[in-house]
């Protein structure tokens, strides 16, 4: 039986597909730091204090320092952005996020021109995070880009959805997105963020680095060891409806395979 | 059942038909141990936790995956798959015999076939272990509920021989 690859297109930033609800996107999720069922973070995710917020910058860059979520965001353009969102378990959801392009934020603390990479770290409040009461990953969770791929317009920092804030579940205040990878790059409630002249050790491909590399770009022609990445379940489809197929870069080839020009994708997942 | 109701559903039937299957094994040492007789269930567990099982492989194969290419590479491919399944065949020949005239027709060879649930339900319980992400705290529980239910019949296993030989 073939596989039903559903129709959309990315007209500018935008999918044109139907997004997900509100509902669907905020009571499934993977955020360890709640526990590890998908509706944990709905559940526990709300003992977490986002007010006042803050994220260091440091590492090479030319204005190092702690910046205040409110000072950030007022010197930012907050969009809507709607992507195809592709978890390395093999479900899907159309999202629509507000948030701002990475970028922005890099240029206000100035990237010195020595740096090649990116390195994110979530919050550690194991008092307001339950599930990092327990040594399921090493906290707190680490994940990295090349500079380029950080600098990718598609990459943004989402404080909301829906034009609502962004709920604790979906990493408030403030989370990283990056469309074309496995949902775990897009780590979330960041609080440090470090430019780095060397490649940043990502949480998952610490653990086990067969199976979750550092790229991490959505791609149907390399499996995860444990399960097939040809295709996913889209959430929200209920009992009957089939799997669609997965799609390179997760339907952003167009816009990001320059990026990985010359590089052996089976080798460096 | 929540947003995604094919995976709630897989992962809820198949924990249920591990636990019944757990249940089925506690019935022997509840009797040796606690001195509480419920053999009378145990069938009935065994043919519960068969049908559970059962239910979450149609889940599997006909709501959850349904393509049949992608269906026999995962069963060669993905060792948690192969391990799964092994569990259940394992358990076929012990459903169909779980009847008197079974039981009276293969006589001691009826106890040596049923054997056969210990290393099935070790391979649910690695099966549950290894298809999540990391090392995590639910599966690993019943990994070690099932080490000791399956541990503590080595010295069981040496006892009642010996004791039937005296007898």
């Amino acid at each position: 039986r073939a596989q039903e690859v559903p129709e959309f297109q990315i007209k500018g930033f935008d999918t044109t597909e139907t997004p997900n609800s509100f509902k669907e996107i905020t009571t499934y999720n993977n955020f360890y730091e709640f526990g590890t069922g998908k509706e944990d973070p709905a559940r526990y995710a709300g003992s977490l204090t986002t007010d006042p917020w803050s994220v260091e910058i440091d590492g090479l860059v030319s204005r190092p320092g702690s910046y205040g979520l409110g000072d950030i965001l007022a010197k930012m353009d907050i969009d809507e952005r709607i992507y195809r969102f592709r978890c390395v378990e093999a479900w899907s959801m159309v999202i629509p996020w507000n948030g701002f392009e990475l970028r922005q934020l890099l240029e206000l603390a100035g990237v010195e021109p020595s740096a090649k990479y990116v390195r994110f770290e979530t919050l550690y409040r194991p008092e307001e995070m339950p599930g990092q009461k327990r040594a399921i990953l090493d906290w707190p969770y680490v994940e990295g880009l090349r500079l380029d791929e950080a600098m990718h317009p598609l990459t943004i920092m989402a404080t909301g959805l829906y034009g609502k804030t962004l709920p604790n579940q979906n990493g408030a205040p403030l989370r990283l997105v990056v469309p074309w990878k496995y949902g775990f790059k897009s780590i979330k409630s960041v609080v440090k963020i470090t430019l780095m002249e060397t490649q940043p050790v990502n949480t998952w491909k610490a653990i086990n680095h067969r199976e979750y590399g550092f790229y991490s770009n959505v791609n149907p022609e390399v499996d995860h060891p444990r399960w097939t990445q040809a295709s996913e379940r889209r959430i929200g489809g209920g009992v009957f409806a089939p799997r669609i197929a997965t799609i390179k870069f997760n339907g952003y080839e167009d816009q990001v395979a320059s990026l990985y020009k010359g590089m052996n994708l089976s080798k460096e997942y | 059942m929540g947003v995604e109701p094919i995976k709630a559903m897989e992962h809820a039937i198949g924990i249920l038909g591990l636990q019944v299957l757990i249940a089925s094994l506690c019935v022997t040492p509840l009797r040796t141990y606690a001195r509480i007789n419920l053999f009378k269930f145990r069938r009935a567990l065994g043919l519960i936790a068969f049908f559970y099982i059962v239910l979450h492989l149609l889940v599997w194969l006909l709501l959850d995956v349904r393509i049949p290419s992608q269906i026999i590479a995962d069963l060669y491919k993905r060792p948690y798959i192969t391990i799964g399944m092994a569990g259940l065949l394992l358990l076929i020949p012990l459903a169909i015999t779980s009847n008197r005239y079974s039981i009276r027709k293969l006589g001691a060879n009826w106890r040596r076939l049923h054997w056969l649930v210990y290393p099935a339900v070790a391979l649910g319980g690695i099966h549950f272990v290894i298809l999540r992400k990391g090392w995590q705290l639910e599966p690993l529980l019943y990994l070690t509920v099932i080490g000791v239910l399956l541990l503590i019949r080595v010295p069981m296993a040496r006892v009642i021989p010996s004791r039937a030989r005296h007898t």
